[in-house]
């Protein structure tokens, strides 16, 4: 959508440092491992997220180190200590934890030094030893915030290769956390990172030669003002000059220090090239990260007004849309043909030249090919005069009424339900503006959710306690003028009916709250412990076992009602092959195996299961081929489309982990149990069910344990079935099992809707236009917001993964939308 | 028309506002160390004992509540007994929604359920105050078009702000500003509070000018 969103793939040290061959020796946090797969020769990855813990992540790490500091066959060892992080989530920077914690980290030190200190005996380079915090700590402990001690982190370089200062004390200076990394690299003798804005910590380099000393400011002056070129169109400003001078200059003093000049003078123009070079160097880096994100401002703007267009073209055919035909006359034709259309296609193409000329910096359309340009062009001008033409069709007083009552009935009112449905959807919009409203989102689902089910519930009171008192009397003077016999047994079915769909919001209210505690995610209270963790520690591998196998067996029952009985035996298998997987990778264990039983990667069980995947997909989509082309059958497709549903479901519980079935059993069992009492009984319109549905589905997204930041995406599953990694089913699994919540809860939104068509046959054509809309205007919102927040302190860490989520989203709802117009156009021919 | 029973309201609701007033105000005085956000707790406590005690008092006094049907002692102490049954079950249903909202299940138990006893001392007990321990008739007045007096839709109004500001004093907990109003349970029982109060001023503000329009059924 927009073209801010990271790379996920930077360069960067630790990866220059593997293309160089170093040898790598990484023991800490597991994060590491993640974002550097293949990276290290050796590591030893601790799980972080039990944050009540803070020795056994540290003895963890130090358990290595004797052994690793013995060898010789490393060059870098990353050592990640986060027992100190730990104790201050738990108890702030006042604890009493923290003093023996520090002084177990200075023997660590001391053991590390001494030991590179006969190491150097040897008489091999020398060593550097980086002591560096990677935050502070706020006054209750957390971090992430941009408070005083929250940044400041204290940095300490040790190495026989600096100058012995004396016992004297100095006020130690202040550097950038970014200088880091040049220093490193170049210290390394490695390429710096392309991207880094840093600069060398000039003291660092001190002891070396004039002539190297030079050389390292000279490389990184060019990669800084590499960067600058490509950064920022007016690069001549911020230092760019200088460093320019600063070169001419030092390539002067290389001449006379080539041809054996020895003297006070070289030395002395040396010095003055090195300040040059300092004072360039700081001014390129202090303006790069000035720029930082010099942003592309006419892609943005270009990219915005598409979404606009988009989104406003979806909200002005809101009332053609919800009305009883669901049909939209779209002015396409008489637009295109329109004097307006072909003078605004000249202005915008006028308008992208004159940008794509006049200024040197490539804009991300610049780089396009002009017809592929122009086609846009036309695109966005076609739809702006749709859009003129549809809003002054609504805007004409013949009709007014129309637009203010948008949906189908005259005297329709706001219902408690509707009213909050709204609220919230347009709530859940704003709050996207704060950054902690962004981490902490799943906590708007959750309580959005909660309100409505409480809002569901108070509707099902409504209906049985208030409503059948009233026609019970009437009814009851029937029964008694009537025949009062035949209507006992339909009574007690009633009755029944009566409280199960009493209990059904409450049900799922229990039923949120525990898959809530299931997988605590987001970014204030990710550390509690959850129920996901105490389940994958290995002392609970049984009742994990006996869950799973539950949730097998209830997924297996909820899903065969619809299916066919091939499916049925297929989907049992396919669910048995399900739990053999988990048993082989070794979440889960049968009864009569042993604990200590070597772990496969369960390739076989994974791809025994997919048969019988793509075996239930093939069923499905032959009965809807069928129902489309030849019969139109409504029955046909209705099973046709469940037992792809159902095809949907063994696969994604083949992707969840084992921890996580209870999700995807409690999402199947509330849908069951919504879609027998709440939804079909008590009328709810397809609007409604949509918008019930999408938030079903949000809140589905965040108890499967996603959060709005990239790190809690399971790569693993795009390996589930593969050998080795292959690019297009790995993305494919990923995206599936990230996206699973809304995903199922989407299809069943198609399902349920074209099974009840009888009751309302365009039912299906409503469900896909709000589902759109709740998904693009949100969208809209927020790619505005981004882009006005994009000097946002944030933006990086907060705002853009979540633009990348949300991209993803939209994609991933464009195809359920274009599923569904298939879906609804299907019985069209059999009508004309 | 109901220009009496208004100005009964106004006033019931002015004596019940500086109930409240004076429950923040004289412990602040007379206990050491009492403050709203570092002694919630017993702010909460206070308020609500203050709110049920003036609440039932000025009720009975107004004779609102319905008459017994029966004189006799064993009746009403049955109601009594009844209405209290009430109170705490509601104390507990409050405490079951608040949990399935998403509160600790046993870290914070006594906030959560402080926060309970609150809500249940600013609605369940006006309820039984107004409409005596009948279920029915809740379950009526809480219906679309039940109300059958002002003090019913007063009921109505009330209940509704309560629950509102204590459902929109929720939104800060997430944000990271660490202030102390942040702490479970304040941002929520302030809400309750300020609800509680708008509601005490909107309900007769709002019978008032709508009074025209206002027609109930007969009982
Ligand atoms: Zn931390
Ligand atoms: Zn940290």
């Amino acid at each position: 959508m927009n073209l801010n969103s990271p790379a996920l793939l930077e360069d960067n040290l630790i990866w220059q440092a593997k293309t160089a061959g170093k040898r790598m020796v990484f023991y800490g946090d597991d994060t590491w491992v993640r974002l550097f797969p293949k990276h290290f020769m050796e590591y030893d990855g601790t799980t972080s997220f039990f944050v009540s813990d803070y020795t056994e992540v540290d003895n963890n790490v130090t358990r290595h180190l004797d052994g690793t500091l013995k060898r010789d066959d490393w060059d870098i060892l990353i050592l990640h200590y986060l027992g100190l992080d730990h104790i201050g989530h738990i108890s702030g920077p006042h604890s009493s934890l923290i003093q023996p914690k520090l002084l177990e980290m200075d023997d660590i030190l001391e053991k590390i030094h001494s030991a590179l200190i006969s190491k150097e005996a040897d008489g091999s380079l020398p060593y550097l030893l980086v002591l560096c915090g990677d935050h502070g700590m706020s006054e209750t402990g957390s971090h992430g915030g941009s408070s005083e001690p929250e940044v400041n982190t204290p940095l300490v370089l040790i190495s026989p290769a600096f100058k012995r200062k004396g016992t004297m004390i100095r006020t130690p200076g202040v550097v950038e956390q970014v200088d880091l990394t040049a220093t490193l690299a170049l210290g390394l003798g490695l390429p710096i990172s392309q991207n880094n804005v840093g600069h060398v910590i000039p003291g660092v380099f001190e002891e070396t030669t004039l002539r190297d000393q030079l050389r390292f400011l000279h490389l990184n002056g060019h990669q800084l003002s590499c960067l600058l070129k490509d950064s920022m169109s007016g690069y001549d400003k911020g230092g760019f000059e200088q460093f320019r001078v600063a070169e001419k200059a030092h390539g002067n003093w290389m001449k006379l220090y080539l041809e054996g000049n020895n003297s006070e003078v070289l030395s002395n123009i040396g010095k003055k090239v090195l300040k040059q070079y300092l004072e360039a160097l700081a001014a390129m880096s202090s303006a790069l990260s000035k720029q930082l994100g010099k942003y592309d401002m006419y892609s943005m703007i270009a990219g915005m007004v598409f979404v606009f267009q988009v989104s406003t073209f979806l909200l002005l055919a809101m009332p053609e849309a919800l009305s009883g035909e669901a049909a939209v006359d779209v002015p396409v034709l008489s637009s295109l043909l329109s004097l307006p259309f072909y003078l605004l296609c000249l202005l915008l193409a006028s308008v992208h030249v004159l940008v794509c000329t006049s200024t040197e910096s490539s804009c991300y359309f610049c780089s396009l090919s002009w017809g592929l340009v122009f086609a846009a062009v036309a695109f966005s001008s076609a739809m702006f005069c749709t859009l003129v033409s549809m809003a002054t069709r609504h805007l004409t007083p013949g009709t007014n009424i129309n637009r203010k009552l948008p949906f189908r009935s005259k005297d329709w009112s706001l219902s408690e339900l509707d009213a909050l449905l709204l609220a919230g959807t347009v709530g859940h919009t704003l709050s996207l503006a704060a950054s902690s409203f962004v981490e902490e989102e799943h906590q708007t689902w959750y309580f959005l959710l909660n309100t409505l089910c409480l809002a569901v519930f108070q509707d099902v009171c409504r209906k049985y306690f208030r409503e059948q008192r009233d026609t019970s009397d009437e009814d009851e003077h029937i029964l008694l003028s009537k025949d009062c016999h035949s209507s006992v047994h339909q009574k007690a079915d009633i009755c029944s009916e009566k409280w199960l769909a009493l209990a059904t919001p409450p049900f799922t209210l229990i039923c949120c709250r525990l898959l809530r505690s299931l997988n605590q995610t987001g970014v204030q209270w990710a550390h509690l412990p959850d129920m996901g963790h105490w389940l994958n520690s290995s002392e609970h591998r049984t009742v994990l076992s006996l869950l799973a196998a539950f949730c097998l067996v209830l997924i297996y029952l909820l899903v065969q009602r619809r299916c066919s009985w091939v499916s049925k035996a297929a989907l049992a298998l396919g669910l048995v092959g399900v739990y053999s997987y988990r048993a082989a990778v070794g979440n889960v264990m049968f009864p009569w195996q042993h604990a200590g039983r070597p772990m496969s990667k369960g390739t076989v069980e994974a791809r025994f299961v997919y048969v019988f995947v793509l075996g239930i997909l093939f069923s499905g989509t032959k009965d809807l081929l069928r129902s489309q082309i030849i019969t139109a059958d409504a029955k046909l497709k209705s099973r046709g489309l469940w037992e792809l549903y159902s095809g949907l479901v063994l696969l994604v519980s083949l992707l969840f982990r084992a921890h996580n079935l209870p999700v995807l059993c409690c999402c199947l069992l509330v849908q069951t149990l919504m879609a027998q009492f709440i939804w079909k009984k008590l009328h709810y319109d397809a609007a409604q069910t949509t918008i019930m549905h999408y938030w079903f589905g949000q809140a589905f997204f965040y108890f499967q344990g996603n959060s709005n930041n990239i790190a809690t995406i399971d790569i693993s599953v795009g390996f589930v079935g593969l050998e080795s990694y292959i690019e297009a089913p790995a993305i494919f699994l990923t995206a599936l099992s990230t996206y699973a919540g809304p995903l199922l809860w989407a299809c069943h939104l198609v399902c349920y809707l074209s099974s009840e068509r009888d009751r309302s046959p365009v039912a299906v054509g409503h469900g896909c236009y709000c589902l759109a809309l709740l998904r693009s205007v949100p969208a809209a919102a927020y790619i505005v917001l981004v882009t006005v927040l994009r000097y946002h302190l944030f933006i990086w860490s907060v705002f853009s993964p979540k633009l990348l989520y949300e991209s993803m989203h939209v994609m991933l709802t464009a195809g359920v939308c274009l599923f569904f117009y298939t879906m609804e156009q299907s019985p069209s021919p059999s009508k004309s | 028309m109901w220009d009496h029973e208004i100005r009964a309201m106004a006033s019931t609701h002015c004596i019940i506002a500086a109930s409240v007033f004076m429950a923040t105000v004289l412990p602040a005085v007379l206990v050491p160390g009492f403050s709203v956000y570092g002694t919630h707790l017993l702010w909460i406590y206070s308020v609500s004992g203050a709110v049920i005690a003036v609440s039932v008092a000025v009720f009975w006094l107004l004779g609102i509540t319905p008459p017994a049907k029966k004189h006799t002692v064993g009746y009403k102490l049955s109601r009594l007994f009844r209405s209290c049954l009430y109170f705490i079950l509601s104390c507990l249903f409050f405490h079951t929604v608040v949990v399935l909202y998403g509160a600790p299940l046993i870290e914070s138990a006594l906030e959560t359920f402080s926060l309970a006893v609150l809500l249940t001392s600013l609605t369940t007990l006006r309820c039984l105050c107004v409409l005596g321990p009948n279920v029915q008739a809740w379950i009526r007045v809480f219906s679309r078009h039940g109300a059958m007096s002002v003090w019913d839709t007063c009921l109505q109004i009330t209940v509704a702000c309560t629950l509102v500001g204590a459902w929109v004093g929720a939104f800060p907990i997430p944000l990271d500003w660490d202030r102390p109003w942040q702490a479970w349970p304040v941002s929520c029982s302030l809400g309750a509070m300020i609800g509680f109060l708008t509601g005490l001023v909107a309900a007769p503000a709002w019978i008032h000018y709508h009074r025209k329009q206002l027609t109930y059924k007969c009982k």
